[in-house]
C-alpha cells in the first residue's frame, strides 16, 4: 500500500505543477483515466481475498478521490484566474462620455406655457386656439374697444391692408368660443401676440396666455383665488400678491395682480405680472351670453414675463435670437 | 400726469405720509410710476441779495459779490455771467450741504477769500437749468431758506391714469379720489363769480354743436403781457412738468392742471371777424403753435374765424393767432368738446396734447363757466385789463345726459362673494358725486356725476364700490364648479409629444419672428405672395412668412456667426399663406440641421450630416402619427434639384425636404451643407388606433436578392415592384445595401434586398417561395431593368 501512498502524493504534486488547463487534464488522464496510475491499481483488487477486497477497493478509491478533488479545486482556481484576467483585459473608463445624440432642448416660451396649461388643465381648463391675423371685430370691437377709444393707443396695432390686423392680445380667442359656446366656459388660450413696439422689455412679438371661466355664480373672489394659487404653483413659492385696479375694457372690475419682493435696499417692491378682471356685460351680449344667468372672469399674462421672472432671464430680445448658447440653459 | 403732493394737500391734506398717500391711491387704481423730489436733498441755502459786484483782480471771468443776508454782507466769489447787483439769488452759506452732500466751506479763489456760493437751479436739483445762478423774485425776503421760500419740501407724483379716469388728469379730480379714499371733504378755493367790467363781447358760432356742445368765450382787454407769473404759479407748473412761458399761457395751463379744462386763448386783434366751431373742409390748412404746418382733413373739428383756421379744436391752436409779445387783448376759449370727436384725431396728426388727452377723454360739461371765472380773475391779478361778459354757445340736445344707474344689493354681494354695508357702499358712491335718486330694499338709483364718463351701468357702480374699498379687503376662495369629462380621441398626436420626439433627436427648438424680410422670403418661396404690413416695425420684418425656413436659416446664420459648429433646429408655428379660398393660417413643423451628424467626441471623427439624417429624423417624427407617408423626388425653390423631396400622405404634398439649394447656401454667406424640412402640422398630428392581427405561428421565410439597375430607379419603385409581384404573403422588404463602385457599371447600382413571406395558417414550402422569387426578379427585369447581379 504505500505505493498507493506514493501515487496519491505523486498525483498531487502533478496537480500542483500543471501550468495550465492542458497539463491538469494530462494529469487526470495519467492518473485517473481508463489506464491511468491508479485505476490500475482497482486491477490488483484480483489477487486479494475477498474479506481483504472491500477495505482496499475503498482505500484505492478514496486515492482517487483525493487526485480528483485536487485537479477540481485546481481547474476552478484556474477558471477563476483566467476570467480575472479577461476582466482585467476588458475594463474601460467608465467615465468615458456615451455614444449618440446630445439631447436638444424645449424653449423657454414652450416650457413656460406648458406649465402654465398643465396648471389650468388640472383644474378643468381646455386649451383653445385663435387665428394670429385677427379681425378687428374680435381683437377689439367685441371686446368693447370700438374704434377711436383711447385704449386703442396702448396696442400699437400691426395693419394689413385689407382692415386686419395681428393680434394684439390673445383675448379675441374669448370671443371666438364664447361665439360658439355656451357657459360652463373653462378655457385658455396661449398664443402668439404683436405690438408695433421693440425695445430692450418690448418686442413685436411675443406670447400671452388668455383664460376665461364663465359659470353661474362666478365671483371676483373666485378669480383672486385663482390666480393667487396659480401664481404660488407658477413660481413654487407662498407668494405676496396683491389685487391693483386697472382698466381694461373687456372687463370690469379690472385687475393688474403684483408680487411683492424685497428690494436690494430691503424695501418691499411690487412687480406686475397679469391682468385680470371680471367679464364685462358688453362683451357678455356681444357673444350672445346671458349677463343676468352667468358671470365670469377672464386673465392674460405675459409668457416671455413669467419665463424671465421664473429664470432670471434679463433681456426680452434673447428670446428670439435662438442662440443656442441661451437655449441650451433650458434643457 | 405729474402733480405736486403740496398742491394736492391744499385741496386734501389726509393723515398719511407720502408713501402712505402713494401706496393707497396706486391701490385705488392711480397707479404711480414714479415719485421724485421736487428739489436735492439740501441745507444751509438762504435768499441772498447781490449788493455790489466787482471784478476779480486776478481772473477774468470771476467776480467778487458782497451778498446780503439779512443781517450783514458776505464776500462770495462767483462765476456765473449773471451775477449782477440788485437780483435775488440762492445763497449757499458756509456750513450749507448741497445735493450729493457737497459741504460748503470757506475757500480762497486767486487769492479773494470766497465764504459761500450762489447756486444754480441744477447745483439744488429744482431744474436742469445750468445757465448761470438762479434768480429768485424781486421781492424775494432776504435770509428766509430758500427751502421754505419756494416751498420745496414737496414730491413730484407722476401717475399713471387709464384712459377711463379722465376725470382724474387734475388736482380738482385726484383731490376728490383721495377724498373718497380717506372719507375727508374736499376743499376747493373759492371763486366767486366775476362780475364784467366792460360790455366788449366777440361773436362766437358754433355750426357743429354735435362736436361742440358747449363753447364758452370773453373778452379780456387792455393786459400787461410783459408781467411775469408769479413764483407759485411758476413753480406749481413745474412741478406738473410745465414751463413757464408768458402769464397767459401759464394761467391757462394752471387752469388745465387744477381744474382739468383745457383752454385756450386767442390774440383778439388778429381774429377776424367772428369765431367759427366747424369742420375743417378737406385739405385746409394750418401752422400750430409749435411751428409745424399741418394739412387739415374734413373729418377734423376747427376753431376758424372769418377768413380761416385758428386752431384745431380740443389739440392745438394756431401759431397766427396765438398770445405773445405784443398781445393787448385776448379771447379766452373754454369749451367741451365731444370725446368722440376728438379721440383718435391728435394722433392721426402724430399729435399728443394735454389738451387732447383730456379732451378724448372727456371733460366736465359743467366745468366751463366755474373754469373761464377763475381764469379771468388770475389773469387779472397778474396781467390786468377789463374782462366782458361770457359768451355761450350750448346745444342741450348735443350735451351728455345725466346717467341713471340702479346698483341692486344682491347683484353686489354675489358678484363680490361678500357683503359691503349699505352705508358704506351709500358713502363711497356719494363721495365719488354720484347722486342718490331713489331707494328701496333692493337697491339704489343714482345719476352719475357730469366729470365720469365711465359710469353707465351696474358693473361700473360695482368697481367703484370694490375699488374704494379695496379688492385686497375682499375675498378669497376657489371656484366651486361642476366636473366636466373630457373626451380626446385617442389618435390625436399631441404637440408636446412631436416636440419632445425632436428634443430627444437632439434638436433645440426655436422661436423665430412671424414677420420677415420680403427679399429673404422670396428666396425660399416664389409661389406665394406674402401678406404685407401697412406699418412694419422696420424692412426686414415687413411681410408674414409662407415659410418657417427663412427664420430658422437667419438662426443657423446667427450660430454660425458665434462658432456654433453643429445646429440642430426646430420650430413650429403658423405660416401664412393667401389662397382664393382668403388667407390660410396653418401650423406647421419645420427644421433644419448642420454640421456634423454627432456631437464631437472620442469615438472617432464624425461625418458631417446628410440629406439621410434629416429624413430619417423627420421619418421617425412621422413615425409617431403611424399613417403611411412618401417621399418622392420633386424639385423646391430653395433646395438642391438633386436631393430634395415632397412629403406625401394619400398623394397629398404635406411638405418638403431636402438639402438647402448650393446656391442659396453661398448667396446666404452660410456654411453648408444645412439640410432642411417643413411639414403639415394637422397631417401628422393624427394617427391610426391599433388594430390586433392574430400573430402567425408558422416560421418565416427570408430571400436575398441582390440586383443591379440605372442609379436613376429609385428604391421607392423597386419596392413597390416587388411587393407588386412577391405573391400575397410577402410580409416586408428591407433593404440592406446599396453599393456603386468597382464591379459594377458605371451609371449602375447595385441593390441587396431581404424579402420575407410568412403564413398565417401554414408553413410555407421552398418551392412557393423560390417561384415567388422567380416571379420578383421577372417582374424587376421587365418593369425596371433589373438583373441578379452575377
Amino acid at each position: 500500500m504505500d505505493h498507493l501512498k506514493q501515487l496519491v502524493t505523486d498525483g498531487l504534486n502533478a496537480v500542483a505543477q500543471a501550468a495550465d488547463e492542458a497539463a491538469l487534464d494530462h494529469v487526470r488522464v495519467q492518473y485517473l483515466g481508463k489506464k491511468g496510475e491508479l485505476t490500475q491499481q482497482l486491477k490488483s483488487l484480483g489477487k486479494l481475498s475477498a474479506q481483504e477486497r472491500p477495505a482496499a477497493g475503498a482505500k484505492i478509491n478514496e486515492a482517487k478521490q483525493q487526485v480528483q478533488d485536487a485537479i477540481t479545486v485546481k481547474r476552478t482556481m484556474m477558471a477563476a484566474n483566467a476570467l480575472s484576467k479577461q476582466l482585467a483585459v476588458e475594463s474601460i473608463d467608465v467615465t468615458l462620455p456615451g455614444r449618440g445624440q446630445d439631447f436638444g432642448g424645449l424653449h423657454p416660451v414652450t416650457m413656460t406655457i406648458e406649465r402654465i396649461q398643465n396648471f389650468f388643465a388640472q383644474i378643468g381648463f381646455s386649451v383653445a386656439q385663435g387665428p394670429e391675423i385677427e379681425d378687428d371685430y374680435h381683437n377689439f370691437e367685441a371686446l368693447n374697444i370700438p374704434a377711436h377709444h383711447p385704449a386703442r393707443a396702448m396696442h400699437d396695432t400691426f395693419y394689413f391692408g385689407d382692415g386686419t390686423l395681428l393680434r394684439t392680445h390673445t383675448s379675441g380667442v374669448q370671443v371666438r368660443t364664447m361665439e360658439k359656446q355656451q357657459p360652463p366656459i373653462r378655457i385658455i388660450c396661449p398664443g402668439r401676440v404683436y405690438r408695433c413696439d421693440s425695445d430692450q422689455t418690448h418686442s413685436p412679438m411675443f406670447h400671452q396666455i388668455e383664460g376665461l371661466l364663465v359659470d353661474d355664480n362666478i365671483s371676483f373672489a373666485d378669480l383672486k383665488g385663482i390666480l393667487h394659487n396659480f401664481l404660488n404653483v407658477f413660481f413654487e413659492r407662498d407668494l405676496q400678491v396683491r389685487f391693483r385696479p386697472s382698466y381694461f375694457p373687456f372687463t370690469e372690475p379690472s385687475i393688474e395682480v403684483d408680487i411683492g419682493y424685497q428690494g436690494e435696499d430691503g424695501e418691499q417692491k411690487w412687480l406686475e405680472v397679469l391682468g385680470c378682471g371680471m367679464v364685462h356685460p358688453k362683451v357678455f351680449e356681444h357673444s350672445g351670453i346671458d349677463t343676468e344667468k352667468y358671470t365670469g372672469f377672464a386673465f392674460g399674462m405675459g409668457v416671455e414675463r413669467l419665463a424671465m421672472l421664473r429664470y432670471g432671464v434679463k433681456d426680452l430680445r434673447m428670446f428670439f435670437e435662438n442662440d443656442l448658447r441661451f437655449l441650451a440653459q433650458f434643457s | 400726469m405729474k402733480f405736486s403732493e403740496q398742491w394736492l394737500r391744499e385741496w386734501v391734506n389726509p393723515a398719511l405720509s407720502s408713501d402712505e398717500l402713494i401706496a393707497q391711491i396706486t391701490l385705488a387704481g392711480l397707479e404711480v410710476d414714479d415719485v421724485e423730489s421736487a428739489a436735492g436733498e439740501f441745507s444751509g441755502v438762504i435768499v441772498g441779495e447781490i449788493v455790489s459786484a466787482q471784478q476779480h483782480p486776478n481772473a477774468d471771468k470771476l467776480r467778487v459779490c458782497q451778498v446780503s443776508d439779512g443781517a450783514t454782507e458776505i464776500q462770495v466769489v462767483c462765476g456765473a455771467p449773471n451775477a449782477r447787483v440788485g437780483i435775488k439769488v440762492a445763497f449757499a452759506t458756509v456750513g450749507a450741504v448741497l445735493p450729493g452732500n457737497f459741504k460748503i466751506k470757506k475757500a480762497k479763489l486767486r487769492q479773494e477769500e470766497s465764504f459761500g456760493m450762489l447756486c444754480s437751479a441744477a447745483e439744488l436739483e429744482i431744474s436742469d437749468e445750468n445757465e448761470g445762478i438762479m434768480e429768485l423774485a424781486t421781492d424775494a425776503p432776504v435770509g428766509t431758506d430758500v427751502r421754505e421760500y419756494l416751498n420745496l419740501n414737496d414730491k413730484i407724483i407722476d401717475v399713471d391714469l387709464t384712459p377711463n379716469r379722465g376725470d382724474c388728469l387734475s388736482i380738482a379730480g385726484l383731490a376728490r379720489e383721495v377724498g373718497v379714499l380717506n372719507s375727508l371733504d374736499v376743499t376747493a378755493p373759492e371763486h366767486p363769480e366775476l362780475a364784467p367790467q366792460v360790455e366788449d363781447v366777440f361773436p362766437v358760432r358754433v355750426s357743429a354743436p354735435e362736436h361742440c356742445p358747449r363753447f364758452l368765450g370773453r373778452v379780456l382787454n387792455n393786459i400787461d403781457i410783459t408781467q411775469s407769473s408769479p413764483l407759485w404759479l411758476q413753480e406749481k407748473l413745474r412741478r406738473c412738468d410745465l414751463r413757464s412761458i408768458d402769464p397767459v399761457v401759464d394761467v391757462t395751463n394752471y387752469i388745465l392742471l387744477e381744474m382739468g379744462q383745457p383752454m385756450h386763448a386767442y390774440d383778439l386783434d388778429k381774429v377776424n371777424g367772428s369765431i367759427i366751431v366747424r369742420m375743417a373742409s378737406q385739405g385746409e390748412s394750418l401752422t400750430l403753435l409749435d411751428g409745424q404746418k399741418v394739412e387739415l382733413t374734413n373729418e377734423t373739428l376747427v376753431i376758424a374765424d372769418n377768413e380761416g383756421v385758428l386752431g384745431m379744436a380740443g389739440i392745438m391752436g394756431g401759431a397766427d393767432t396765438g398770445v405773445g409779445e405784443g398781445t393787448h387783448n385776448v379771447f379766452l376759449e373754454a369749451a367741451f368738446f365731444n370725446p368722440i370727436s376728438i379721440a383718435g384725431k391728435a394722433r392721426s396728426y402724430g399729435l399728443h396734447t394735454d389738451a387732447s388727452h383730456r379732451f378724448e377723454r372727456g371733460v366736465d360739461y359743467d366745468l366751463q363757466r366755474k373754469a373761464i371765472d377763475r381764469a379771468t380773475m388770475l389773469l387779472q391779478s397778474i396781467v390786468g385789463g377789463e374782462a366782458g361778459p361770457i359768451v355761450e354757445q350750448a346745444s342741450a340736445e348735443h350735451l351728455p345726459s345725466l346717467t341713471q344707474v340702479t346698483l341692486r344689493k344682491a347683484r353686489l354681494e354675489s358678484l363680490l362673494a361678500y357683503k359691503i354695508p349699505d352705508q358704506k357702499v351709500l358713502d363711497i358712491l356719494t363721495r365719488l358725486g354720484l347722486t342718490l335718486v331713489s331707494s328701496d330694499d333692493h337697491g339704489w338709483t343714482f345719476t352719475a356725476p357730469s366729470w365720469r364718463f365711465d359710469i353707465a351701468i351696474e358693473a361700473d357702480l360695482v368697481e367703484e364700490v370694490a375699488r374704494v374699498y379695496g379688492y385686497n379687503n375682499l375675498p378669497s376662495t376657489n371656484p366651486v364648479a361642476t366636473m366636466e369629462i373630457p373626451s380626446k380621441p385617442e389618435i390625436e398626436r399631441p404637440l408636446s409629444v412631436l416636440r419632445r420626439h425632436m428634443v430627444s433627436c437632439g434638436y433645440q427648438e426655436a422661436i423665430t419672428y412671424s414677420m420677415v424680410e420680403p427679399g429673404l422670403l422670396a428666396k425660399f418661396d416664389d409661389q406665394n405672395k406674402p401678406v404685407e404690413l401697412v406699418n412694419p416695425i422696420s424692412a426686414d420684418m415687413a411681410v408674414m412668412r409662407t415659410s418657417l425656413w427663412p427664420g430658422l436659416v437667419k438662426a443657423l446664420q446667427h450660430n454660425q456667426n458665434r462658432q456654433q459648429s453643429r445646429v440642430r433646429l426646430f420650430e413650429t408655428g403658423q405660416r401664412f399663406i393667401p389662397s382664393k379660398q382668403g388667407l390660410q393660417q396653418q401650423d406647421v413643423f419645420a427644421g433644419l440641421i448642420y454640421g456634423s451628424r454627432h456631437p464631437e467626441s472620442w469615438h472617432g471623427k464624425t461625418e458631417q450630416v446628410d440629406y439621410f439624417d434629416a429624413k430619417g429624423d423627420l421619418e421617425s417624427l412621422l413615425e409617431i402619427s403611424g399613417q403611411s407617408f412618401s417621399f418622392e423626388a420633386a424639385e423646391h425653390l430653395a433646395l438642391h434639384p438633386g436631393q430634395s423631396a415632397a412629403v406625401q400622405l394619400a398623394d397629398k404634398i404635406i411638405g418638403y425636404i431636402g438639402a438647402m439649394h448650393p446656391g442659396l447656401v453661398k448667396d446666404l454667406g452660410l456654411d453648408g451643407p444645412v439640410f432642411m424640412f417643413e411639414v403639415d402640422l394637422a397631417s401628422i398630428s393624427m394617427g391610426m388606433l391599433p388594430a390586433y392581427e392574430t400573430l402567425s405561428k408558422f416560421p418565416e421565410m427570408r430571400r436575398d436578392l441582390a440586383i443591379v439597375l440605372d442609379q436613376k430607379t429609385s428604391v421607392a419603385k423597386v419596392t413597390q415592384d416587388i411587393e407588386s409581384s412577391a405573391g400575397e404573403w410577402l410580409k416586408s422588404v428591407r433593404l440592406f445595401d446599396v453599393y456603386q463602385g468597382q464591379g459594377i457599371e458605371n451609371g449602375q447600382k447595385s441593390l441587396a434586398l431581404g424579402l420575407t413571406w410568412q403564413h398565417p395558417e401554414r408553413t410555407l414550402t421552398d418551392d412557393e417561395v423560390n417561384q415567388w422569387v422567380e416571379q420578383v426578379v421577372e417582374h424587376l427585369s421587365q418593369h425596371a431593368g433589373a438583373s441578379l447581379r452575377g
